[in-house]
């Protein structure tokens, strides 16, 4: 506790605050609990269809590519063509996220789905975002076994689906959601906000794709009627 | 130990810097990258700078509230199963992570970037005591191996060649065909993708930096382009997070707004490909993730700045924009500043850490152009507080006579913005007088300036106006 004591009684002193006063700890809590909003950038207040678009742009601006489902039913099919473009085997390994075993894997025959954690052995593998941000094209993930943070990093090949409805405008209205979910101040062990696949600009300031996460990310949008 | 400071040979490491020509060669790439990303990716959000006014008054906000919001977050980290530890300096933030590393028996541990840790100088620390450091973002694997230090805060190894990294990597890789061919950048990536894999997957203790700590929620949030970070951290049986007090943010809302910041600020893009937010260890039922989690959060010399004359510099985020827009980082690097910080924000935060003495020399390796200031996205008169160095020096008789006499005269124009502008033309005149009569060498970077530039040696125009010449030729 020695260095705590020291850090405590310096940051006081600098500030010429010695004597806790009240005032200082209800600004501070206050904050706390009402969360206000800063500048939100207005891109991505927008009403469905084009937030939608909006993401879509974005997420293709980020290096990830795109593809519009009219439901569900479509997934297995998306991610078989997938596999096929990336000369990958017929093979992904999943979380338990209910959303996820309630996709029909079986109409792909040669699909072979596991389910668990990446012991990094896995060329692709599928999640199920909590949600997305339009502004940014952000994907956003959240740890447990319905989506385990290792599928979002160790396999070479990252598909993720999304439900249209879930694409909201801001970074804001996610935290209030996982707000809603969690409680106030609660968060899951990690959230990934997820923009395009890994890159790294180190050598000569060029970005290469394909850095130490997966190379490339593939995002399925299912269209909410 | 911390890192050692070379600071007060800032003149002749410029000098080395500018007679390199791998150096050379490589800061000629980077500039103009980074200020043209910069500017595209401003340009597309209009509401960049009222971002940027919202960030200064919320840095200054939790600046001023720094111990009430650090005992939240404490308080909210413990909650969800985390551990803080406090470190007034740098060595006892290197005992306390050589403690956790010696308690799982960690011999190797993989580290994601963090500048803090180059500020305690962790690495050799660990080292020394038997504990290997493996460094898992590219630039800061390649400096690892090099035996360097980083040159950038957000760009560590800026200063090496595509050339120079094949060499490296041939040195350091004995185990693969000494024939591979390596000519392209992206098989360099590869290579060290490969390499680093095998590491993620057989360390038991993850070390990263942190780019926030989250009050509310105890949080502590990375950003990474590569995933690096994510790696580290996810597959160790211990996450091990290092940063500096300043770091704490209150909400997840004033997160939000920081990174709406940073990434655009410092790389041009809308957001760095991988942001992650961390709170706590593995949760039942968690299928991965690290075991133990643990905070260590390092004042050394911050709580001094507090309520000073250099509060200000505590609004940094790191997002390297100063230096990419520096003309004196761009001439010599950022090896030449001699510690941890180069650039702007290295000449104004060395001083304060690491003591007048010996960063004293910093604050001097400045034109007074001004652009750090307009590009910085807290808004830090970076400018003014380079002068505040200069003046505390001044008064210290730290500097040569002929360095006092200039300064004096240079002083009483630059506490009058206005007037600065208008009579710097004077002031060249005045230097070009005393450079005249022999003694210009002993001023400040002269030396090095003059030998390899037309400029400070004054040439009948102003810095500011060829610099607004030189960036509308852009
Ligand atoms: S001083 Fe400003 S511009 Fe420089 S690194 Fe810090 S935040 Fe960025």
């Amino acid at each position: 506790m020695k260095g705590r004591d020291t850090i405590f009684a310096n940051i006081k002193k600098s500030l010429g605050v010695e004597h806790d006063d009240h005032v200082r700890r209800e600004t501070v809590s206050a904050r706390i609990e009402k969360h206000p909003r800063n500048v939100i950038p207005a891109r991505g207040q927008k009403p469905a269809p084009d937030r939608t678009a909006l993401f879509l742009q974005m997420a293709e601006n980020a290096k990830a590519s795109v593809v519009m489902l009219d439901s569900k039913d479509d997934v297995p099919a998306a991610v078989a063509d997938y596999l096929r473009s990336k000369n990958l085997p017929q093979s992904i390994r999943r979380g338990d996220d209910e959303r996820l075993s309630l996709i029909p894997w079986a109409t792909q025959r040669a699909l072979e789905v596991t389910t668990g954690a990446s012991d990094g052995a896995q060329l692709a593998s599928v999640s199920y975002s909590f949600g997305a941000v339009a502004e940014s094209g952000t994907l956003v993930m959240l740890s447990g076994r319905d989506n385990p943070t290792t599928l979002n990093f160790l396999p070479d090949h990252h598909v993720v689906v999304v439900d249209e409805r879930d694409i909201a405008g801001d970074y804001e209205t996610v935290w209030d959601k996982i707000r809603e979910r969690f409680g106030e101040n609660k968060m899951p062990r990690v959230v990934n906000w997820i923009s395009g696949p890994s890159r790294s600009g180190d050598i000569e300031q060029t970005h290469l794709l394909g850095a130490q996460g997966p190379r490339s990310l593939h995002v399925l949008v299912v269209r909410s009627s | 130990m911390t890192q050692t400071v070379n600071s007060p040979q800032f003149n002749r490491n410029a000098r080395k810097a500018l007679d390199d020509a791998f150096l050379q060669k490589a800061l000629a790439r980077s500039e103009k990258g980074f200020i043209e990303r910069r500017k595209a990716a401003v340009e597309k959000l209009p509401e960049y700078d009222a971002l940027r006014d919202n960030a200064r008054d919320l840095k200054d906000h939790i600046l001023g509230h720094l111990d009430l919001y650090l005992d939240v977050y404490e308080k909210n980290v413990i909650a969800s199963g985390g551990h803080v530890h406090w470190a007034a300096t740098a060595e006892e933030a290197n005992e306390i992570i050589l403690g956790i590393c010696k308690r799982l028996n960690a011999k190797t541990v993989a580290k994601g970037k963090s500048m803090i840790s180059e500020e305690t100088g962790l690495n050799a620390y660990l080292e020394e005591n038997g504990v290997r450091p493996i460094e898992t973002d590219l630039g800061e694997y390649i400096i690892q191996l090099r035996g360097e230090t980083p040159s950038h805060i957000i760009a560590p190894a800026l200063h090496v060649t595509k050339e120079q990294i094949e060499a490296d990597f041939r040195r350091a890789h004995t185990e693969l065909p000494p024939g591979r061919n390596l000519d392209e950048p992206t098989s360099l990536l590869a290579e060290a993708r490969a390499m680093l894999r095998e590491s993620f997957l057989n360390v038991e203790v993850g070390i990263t930096g942190a780019n926030f700590l989250i009050a509310e929620t105890g949080s502590s949030v990375i950003v990474t382009n590569e995933g690096n970070g994510d790696l580290t951290q996810t597959l160790a049986k211990a996450h091990i997070v290092i940063s500096s007090i300043e770091k704490v943010v209150p909400t997840r809302e004033d997160a939000a707004t920081f990174l709406r910041l940073l990434a655009r600020t410092a790389s041009g893009m809308d957001l760095s490909v991988y942001t992650t937010f961390s709170t706590g260890a593995r949760r039942e039922g968690d299928p991965d993730g690290p075991f133990e989690y643990h905070v260590v959060l390092l004042d050394n010399g911050r709580s001094n700045m507090l309520g000073g004359k250099f509060q200000e510099m505590l609004r940094c985020i790191r997002c390297g924009a100063c230096m990419n827009h520096c003309p004196v980082f761009h001439a010599v690097g950022g090896h030449a500043y001699g510690w941890v910080y180069p650039g702007p924000m290295g000449a104004v935060l060395t001083p304060s850490l690491v003591g007048v003495e010996k960063g004293g020399q910093l604050p001097n390796a400045s034109t007074f152009c001004g652009r750090c200031e307009e590009v910085c996205p807290v808004r830090i008169p970076l400018p003014k507080l380079m002068r505040n160095w200069r003046e505390r020096e001044f008064e210290r008789h730290l500097q040569p006579a002929t360095v006092r006499y200039g300064l004096g005269l240079w002083a009483a124009f630059a506490k009058r913005p206005a007037l600065y502008r208008a009579a710097t033309s004077l002031v060249i005149k005045f230097l070009r007088l005393i450079g005249g009569k022999g003694r210009f060498r002993a001023l400040p970077l002269a030396g090095g300036w003059t030998r390899h530039r037309d400029f400070p040696t004054p040439q009948g125009e102003t810095f500011q106006s060829l610099w607004s010449k030189r960036s509308q030729s852009r």
